[in-house]
């Protein structure tokens, strides 16, 4: 019986094109990535038609969650534990860490714990020090006030650090004054600083029109 | 095309020395998988949009060298209410100030600002002095961040340079209770 040979085609195909693609991508996306540090909050910036874009370094953050609890953050490790330092010095006496300890404290993008709770909470897990996290302590009274024993560290250990107040747009104000009312304390001259906003484009538009 | 070829090379020649002729091509797949999952990874780690930053410059809790008066005519008042509300009225605190509402936006707010601001200008005060007004803005307990944000972006494009975040005070609750603006 004759039999009809069907040609038999290759499946390979050649995947040298689709490998330059891939990798051009991937070196783009490489260069291109700024990891975002892990937060213990998700902050729903306010937004702004403004564009000046925030500086990246030396940067003391502030931030603020919607339900009002504050945390902070500097991006030098070496800063974040200089801070460390002042801050049990200053307020904090009784606080024992091992280097160990001011290390991994270092390593953090932002923390808010109330300084009675520090020392347990560096011994933590990664994961549960992410969720534990009540906030820094504000008190009216000065000598109380950990937030302002923090900022002035902050600002010892890096005077030139700029300060960002990442807040949510949903915060009561209440929430901000305190804040504000730190920053403008003249011994912190923390007075001069950014709000991180997110950008609009409609509003924009809205501006540029009414320019017109 | 990545599969080896297995038919050259095999013929034998006497005498002279050939080397086995190879195909240089090699199975991309794993590396196309790689490069791929690799763009997935950082396309999903990026974080695109940057954020802009507002810079504020508000003054020390040190006591002024000397008081700083500002004529009644060329400030104004904001108050900042609860659900997006804007109370404004010209001049500073005082007995009985002609209090109006009005809300965010560029037909809103804006335009208030707009004409107030070309309004100042016009005043000739003195000669010296610049004529730019001068806003006091007086966020209320149950306003929000975003609010604050929102009138120092609406100054930033009507380009009003001078203003001041001061406290809400009771006088203030007082006059906009008898305005019937708040309960």
């Amino acid at each position: 019986m004759p039999k009809v040979k069907i040609p038999r085609k290759s499946t390979f195909i050649d995947m040298t094109a689709m490998v330059d693609m891939g990798f051009l991508l991937v070196t783009f996306f490489m260069l291109a990535t700024k990891f975002r540090p892990d937060e213990p909050v998700q902050v729903i910036l306010p937004s702004s038609t403004l564009t000046t874009p925030i500086p990246d370094k030396d940067l003391i953050t502030i931030t603020v969650s919607k339900d009002g609890r504050i945390f902070m953050g500097m991006d030098n490790p070496k800063h974040m534990e200089d801070m460390l330092d002042g801050f049990i010095k200053d307020f904090a006496k009784d606080v024992k860490l091992t280097d160990e300890e001011r290390k991994k404290f270092s390593l953090q993008s932002t923390f808010g714990v109330p300084a009675k709770d520090l020392a347990d909470w560096i011994k933590l897990e990664p994961d549960e020090m992410r969720k534990n996290q009540p906030g820094i302590k504000w008190d009216s009274i000065p000598e109380k006030n950990e937030l302002f024993f923090w900022m002035w560290n902050a600002r010892k250990a890096s005077p030139r650090s700029q300060i960002a107040l990442k807040a949510d747009g949903e915060t009561n104000y209440p929430i901000i004054k305190q804040v504000i009312q730190v920053l403008t304390n003249k011994t912190i001259q923390g007075h001069r600083f950014q709000m991180i906003t997110s950008q609009e484009e409609n509003r924009m538009a809205g501006a540029k029109a009414k320019q017109k | 095309m990545a599969d080896i070829e297995s038919s050259g090379g095999g013929g034998k020649h006497k005498g002279k020395k050939k080397g086995k002729k190879l195909s240089t091509r090699i199975d991309m797949t794993p590396m196309v998988d790689l490069a791929f999952l690799l763009v997935t990874f950082f396309m999903l780690a990026t974080t695109m949009a940057k954020p802009s930053a507002l810079e504020v410059t508000m003054p020390t809790d040190e006591k002024p060298k000397e008081d700083i008066t500002i004529p009644e005519s060329k400030s104004m008042t904001l108050i900042l209410g609860k659900d997006d509300q804007i109370f404004w009225y010209m001049g500073m605190l005082k007995k009985d100030p002609d209090i109006s509402k009005t809300t965010f936006g560029p037909e809103k707010i804006r335009k208030v600002l707009k004409t107030k601001q070309i309004e100042v200008r016009n005043i000739i005060l003195s000669k010296i002095k610049s004529q730019e007004i001068v806003i006091l803005i007086k966020p209320m307990k149950d306003s929000k961040y975003r609010n604050l944000v929102d009138i120092l972006d609406e100054f930033e494009i009507c380009g009003i340079k001078q203003f001041a975040v001061v406290d809400f005070q009771p006088d203030d609750q007082v006059n906009l209770k008898k305005k019937g603006f708040i309960e």
